[in-house]
């Protein structure tokens, strides 16, 4: 694994969305996500919702990166308080 | 509506699984312990953090070529995806007419990209190319290694030539699917020649437009050989397009950290806008089949 060139944080980001894609199956098992229309535009299920949470929890990382000087750790908050509202009402 | 959920059958999903894991996942996430890193060599790293997504992101050359590659991916959909339904609705339907069509339609896909480069590049010279020497010849002051215009009109008639075909294959495969029926239906109802086309024609072909579109979109965005041999990025930067733009980093200058950083970039940006277009594209079919 040493030509991968793992550091810690990265490391620990692919483990945790490792967790959150086994967390999301094993919740999809025991209680089936049905599809449902929040605040999007589009009718979505709880992996849809994940998915563009996902995606765009990463521009806001880009956007913070690209545009602010905050710490990187404030967009990561951001994204986590913009992902539970997006996962709850969206 | 009870459904029974049996998930025995992702079992033979694993082979695909274990494939895409070592082709796409495993070096998308080496690319990202990259990003994060100035390596040196094999065994001499150091940590950067976001220091080179905050390079990248805000390098003036990146945001200008970002911009141009948008501006010609839209332009090549713009012109490719009518003009190859119309070529699809003009081929003959049967006989050998309809084999040789397909033939020749198909004839630009079969050749290589850095060829197809080469070809509009001796066809657009001014003293031995059809293109170039036709135009000086009537009076246009065409110099695709001076004129920026010149580049861009050659760079796009250029895709156009190559994967319009792509689209008029798969539209008039979509026209060859549609039963008999709807037409005579159509005949019952006086329908017009654009009546048939709006209505019958065009729904039914929203599924192959909708892979036609994806795959146009995320080729064109990714394109490489063929502005590198035409114009080789320029003049200037003109037509420096954001692969382009990557390898040079990456393999001219060798810096692995930023080249990391900018392949995610565009790796997002290329995940996004197809998950956009798929999406919609999706809904608008789904709303359609609620309405009838």
């Amino acid at each position: 694994m040493s030509w991968m060139h793992w550091t810690g944080p990265t490391a620990g980001f692919f483990i945790s969305i490792a967790l959150i894609l086994t967390g999301m199956t094993v919740w999809q098992y025991f209680s089936p996500s049905v599809e449902r229309k929040g605040f999007l535009p589009i009718a979505t299920t709880r992996g849809d919702r994940l998915f563009i949470g996902l995606l765009t929890s990463a521009f806001i990382h880009l956007a913070y990166i690209g545009v602010t000087e905050f710490h990187v750790l404030v967009a990561t908050a951001v994204s986590v308080v913009w992902m539970v509202i997006l996962m709850r009402w969206g | 509506m009870n459904k029974i959920e049996n998930n025995k059958a992702w079992f033979f999903v694993i082979p695909v699984f274990v494939v895409v894991a070592f082709s796409a996942v495993i070096p998308l996430m080496t690319v990202v312990n990259y990003s994060v890193q100035d390596i040196f060599g094999a065994n001499s790293t150091f940590w950067t953090g976001t220091e080179w997504y905050r390079q990248m992101l805000r390098d003036p050359d990146l945001q200008a070529a970002l911009l141009r590659q948008f501006a010609f991916s839209f332009a090549i959909l713009a012109i490719e995806v009518p003009l190859g339904i119309g070529i699809a609705l003009l081929m003959p339907k049967k006989g050998w007419a309809a084999s040789a069509a397909l033939v020749l339609v198909a004839m630009p896909l079969l050749i290589p990209l850095n060829v197809v480069g080469t070809i509009w590049q001796i066809l657009a010279r001014t003293d031995i190319g059809l293109l170039g020497w036709s135009l000086s010849s009537i009076g246009v002051d065409y110099n695709i290694n001076a004129n920026a215009a010149d580049a861009w009109f050659t760079i796009i008639l250029m895709d156009v030539w190559h994967w319009t075909p792509l689209i008029a294959l798969l539209s008039y495969s979509g026209l060859r699917a549609i039963p008999d029926a709807y037409y005579q239906a159509a005949r019952i109802d006086r329908a017009s020649r654009w009546a048939v086309f709006r209505y019958i024609q065009l729904p039914k072909l929203s599924n192959v437009l909708v892979i036609g579109v994806l795959l146009r979109f995320m080729d064109s965005f990714m394109i490489y050989a063929e502005p590198f041999v035409l114009t080789g990025g320029g003049p200037g930067s003109s037509t420096t397009f954001l692969s382009q733009a990557l390898t040079t980093m990456a393999v001219g200058q060798f810096d692995l950290g930023p080249a990391a950083a900018f392949s995610i970039i565009y790796f997002l940006i290329i995940l996004a806008v197809s998950w956009v277009f798929y999406t919609a594209i999706m809904n608008a079919q789904k709303d359609k089949s609620a309405q009838q």
